[in-house]
């Protein structure tokens, strides 16, 4: 017995060691890269040029004029769009699901609100270039526009929107449903005023979690949205978003201009570093506040 | 009780020889100046005691006063607890087991620990009873056939789960399960068992059994028992440890004979906790 | 009265949802059935995809998946058991390696293919090629495979651990035997779920593995994925709609099943923790 035991003794330190290698290895390959689109972007960033950015009058990247801001805000007037008109419908869903359908519409709503999670974003993009386009077309041309991008990218992160409300909704414990049903609280006072409120930190979560999709999203976007860079003043503007200008770009971009899509690229990575950096404080927030 | 079977309504108990009666002292781990820390906190400090070879101890005290911090560490399964720190010496079969000469896992293998929540895995019975067995280099299938029909038989599981050894360990009843991981404990043919609570989450009915069993391992081997029923500590115990909370610090108060700890303590803490008073 | 109103809007909402993604998913159907057929399956595309099939298309996606998987099972979950049974929490290294992760997870899926074309196809000198497209989905779906392993790992109970290591059974041994037969549900939905993703995915795909639509002769070939076809022939080819349309029904079949699976699994082993608390 005593042998087999020196024998295998050191296997958890062996079988250890392989795995602190492969993590290595991913973890490298995760900082190269950070460190890969860093370089690649340096010769637009250092010495403080990265100022252009945000200086520079337009995207011109033949004449060398290299600002993004016309296109940030056209990420974010997207993004924070689809998100408004997103929010009330996946809450309205959850709250549909968890407390107002009936068993048989709720429990098949459900799994195929989870199944249109996975949708492909290409496929939203087919249709909203081939059905919403020519509908907004029909109203005030030129259809692709900041509206399309918002009403596809609202379709897109619904599904994320509902699903994490309503886990949050239902892990609520059932005592806040009793104590609110003794009170003689309506089922809409019950649902506003306690329920909404106690699962506001997870439903914050998945908002976020829908924010960071909808900002890095870039093929439905890139279809939809007409692509010209100017900053969106109207609905029916069409907007190019900084994702979809790496996309179109990149294939023929060269120095300073394929510099700056890499610079976009990290920017990208640091507004997705915000949100997911105030999602982690909320949820370390709520150990805190409940355990 | 000796040789021969005892039968039971709902269970059977196997040949156990019991072994010699526990009267002399001989010291099996000698335990100095033991303080247990978790992430810098002290919860236990300044135990030393003795165990004797083939008795019964039993660890008594109020919840927290650090019963199972103690017998984690004497198969130094606090290795494996985040933040914690065990300081002073156990000298087992005349070695500490804090020295760095000291293999673990073989250290374990002579240490056998029964939890307070039944943990058989999520295998078929055979397998857990198995699993330790390969683990520790025994193939020969017939002897392994052999182990596992004697260590069944010691713990009455036997009769029980003959025809199901093929049947996950989860699909027994609780006393079930506990008694399954007494046997898997047994197994490994320690010299020692350390039992944190192991009847208490047990129906009144298998809680008893196992107590009987426990109490037919005696002599056997080394045992060392948490348990809040004192009644039970009373039964089954040769010799008892009363520990008790100061500042939140955890401190032997009494150790000795059980039935002496228990009908004249010499500390008023201890009359005061075997009495129901406090605790 | 009030309560009344909330109850319709609340019904209005989900009817919203209901119908807008009725129209999205029969628009789909509907366009995309015509095309659907054994020979759409087996042919090769011809007039630009406009017409034929997407055999080759079909072909390439699974070996930039295939690829993919080669590169991301073992680092995902060699990583992913490291952090969840071989180091304490609470360590500098570990810590780290959890940000890295966390941030990776959210990047947007271009800015991969940012990387991917710069370093596979142009630094490491691959080309568009269908090893270039596997690697850079491999770095994408690697911490969304990381963190969903490692909390399969981390929900399985505690006591099996503790159980083992009194039983001085090896940590190595206990994984194989009791922990990772335990949380193969859930780490297998974690895989499909990313493989999932990675089947949908388009932006990281189309400067890495490229554009070409015949077939591949080697993983060194540019290989076109059924994401990217939808894509090319609904931006870049006029009258591809319809084939755009058969090609996403295809896509959607494939994901669907794939997410089914994975739903399948995850219940199968939320019923078996529940079975265990009873
Ligand atoms: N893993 C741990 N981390 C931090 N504190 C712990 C841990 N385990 C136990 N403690 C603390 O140590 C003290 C003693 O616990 P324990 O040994 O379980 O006592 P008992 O078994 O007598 O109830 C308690 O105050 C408990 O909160
Ligand atoms: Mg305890």
């Amino acid at each position: 017995m005593n042998k087999s035991v020196s024998q295998t003794k050191d296997i958890d330190w062996w079988f250890g060691m392989a795995l602190s290698l492969l993590m290595g290895v991913a973890a490298l390959l995760l900082l190269l890269i950070i460190v890969f689109l860093t370089n690649e972007a340096w010769p637009v960033l250092q010495g403080g040029s990265w100022a252009q950015f945000f200086n520079a009058d337009g995207w011109y990247p033949l004449e060398n004029k290299l600002g993004l801001l016309p296109m940030l805000w056209a990420t974010l007037a997207v993004s924070f769009g689809a998100l408004i008109l997103a929010l009330p419908l996946g809450l309205g869903s959850a709250i549909f699901i968890e407390y107002y359908a009936p068993k048989f519409i709720g429990k098949p709503f459900s799994s195929v609100v989870t199944l249109l999670a996975g949708i492909p974003s290409v496929v939203f993009g087919l249709w909203g270039l081939t059905k919403l386009v020519p509908l907004i077309n029909n109203i005030h041309p030129p259809g692709a526009s900041l509206l399309a991008a918002v009403l596809v990218l609202a379709l897109m992160i619904l599904p994320t929107i509902t699903l994490t409300s309503r886990s949050a909704l239902s892990s609520l414990p059932s005592h806040l449903l009793q104590n609110s049903a003794a009170l003689a609280l309506s089922k809409k006072s019950m649902i506003i005023g306690v329920l909404i409120p106690s699962a506001l930190r997870g439903i914050i979560g998945g908002v976020l979690l829908a924010l960071v999709r909808a900002v890095g999203e870039t093929m439905a976007v890139l279809m939809v949205a007409g692509n010209v860079v100017q900053t969106p003043t109207g609905l029916f503007d069409p907007v190019r978003v900084l994702t979809a200008n790496i996309a179109l770009e990149m294939a023929y971009a060269t120095d300073n201009h394929r510099a700056a899509l890499f610079a976009s690229g990290l920017l990208l990575m640091i507004l997705v570093f915000c949100v997911a950096w105030i999602a982690s404080r909320l949820s370390s927030g709520e150990t805190n506040g409940y355990d | 009780m000796s040789k021969g079977l005892v039968t039971g309504n709902a269970y059977t108990l196997g040949s156990i020889e019991q072994g010699e009666p526990c009267c002399e002292a001989v010291s099996h781990f000698s335990i100095r100046d033991l303080a247990v820390s978790y992430q810098q906190e002290t919860v236990l400090s300044n135990v030393s005691l003795e165990v004797y070879k083939g008795c019964i101890t039993a660890l008594i005290g109020p919840s927290g006063c650090g019963k199972s911090s103690f017998l984690s560490a004497l198969n130094r399964l606090s290795d494996m607890v985040p933040g914690a720190k065990v300081s002073g010496d156990i000298i087992f079969e005349g070695e500490n087991i804090f020295d760095t000469s000291v293999d673990v896992r073989t250290l374990r293998t002579k240490i056998g620990m029964i939890f307070q929540k039944p943990n058989p895995f999520p295998l078929s019975i055979r397998k857990n009873l198995e699993l330790p067995l390969k683990e520790h280099g025994v193939r020969n299938k017939s002897e392994i056939e052999s182990k596992i029909f004697d260590v069944l038989h010691s713990v009455g599981l036997w009769n029980e789960v003959k025809d199901r050894l093929h049947c996950s360990a989860l699909s027994l009843s609780g006393g079930q399960q506990q008694r399954l991981c007494i046997a898997r404990a047994l197994i490994l043919e320690p010299s020692v068992l350390l039992m944190d609570e192991p009847c208490s989450a047990l129906d009144p009915i298998s809680s008893g059994i196992v107590e009987e069993m426990i109490q037919r391992l005696a002599g056997r081997y080394t045992i060392i028992i948490v348990t809040h029923n004192l009644a039970q500590a009373r039964r089954i115990a040769n010799y008892a440890a009363f520990f008790w909370m100061t500042e939140r610090v955890g401190k032997l108060i009494e150790f000795g004979q059980c039935r002496p700890l228990f009908e004249s303590p010499q500390h008023s803490l201890t009359a005061a906790y075997v009495s129901g008073e406090k605790g | 009265m009030i309560d009344r109103c909330f109850t319709f809007i609340i019904w209005l909402t989900a009817g919203i949802v209901f119908l807008a993604f009725g129209w999205l998913i029969s628009e789909v159907v509907v366009q995309g059935v015509g095309k659907l057929s054994w020979s759409f399956l087996t042919d090769e595309p011809a007039r630009s995809g406009r017409e034929g099939g997407i055999y080759p298309i079909i072909v390439s996606t699974l070996l930039i998946l295939g690829t993919a998987l080669v590169i991301v099972i073992p680092l995902g979950l060699g990583s992913a058991i490291w952090l969840a049974e071989f180091t304490k929490k609470s360590s500098k290294r570990v810590q780290s390696t959890r940000l890295i992760l966390d941030v990776l997870a959210g990047v947007p899926s271009i800015v991969f293919g940012l990387f991917g074309y710069a370093f596979f196809c142009g630094f490491l000198d691959l080309g568009f090629s269908i090893l270039s497209g596997g690697l850079t989905l491999a770095c994408m779906m690697l911490p969304i495979l990381i963190r969903t392993t490692e909390a399969g790992l981390t929900a399985v109970p505690n006591d099996w651990r503790r159980a083992g290591a009194a039983l001085g059974v090896s940590r190595t041994t206990l994984l194989w035997q009791v922990l990772l037969p335990y949380a193969s549900p859930a780490i297998t939905a974690g895989l499909l779920l990313s493989i999932g993703r990675a089947t949908a995915e388009t932006a990281a795909l189309i400067f890495t593995s490229g554009y070409v639509d015949r077939m591949p002769e080697s993983l060194n070939d540019s290989g076109r994925a059924l994401a990217v076809h939808i894509y090319d022939l609904s931006m870049n080819v006029v009258g591809g709609d319809k084939a755009a349309y058969g090609s996403a029904l295809v896509l959607i079949i494939m994901v669907v099943i794939i997410n089914l699976s994975a739903n399948a699994l995850s219940e199968f082993w939320l019923e078996k923790k529940i079975n265990r608390l009873q």
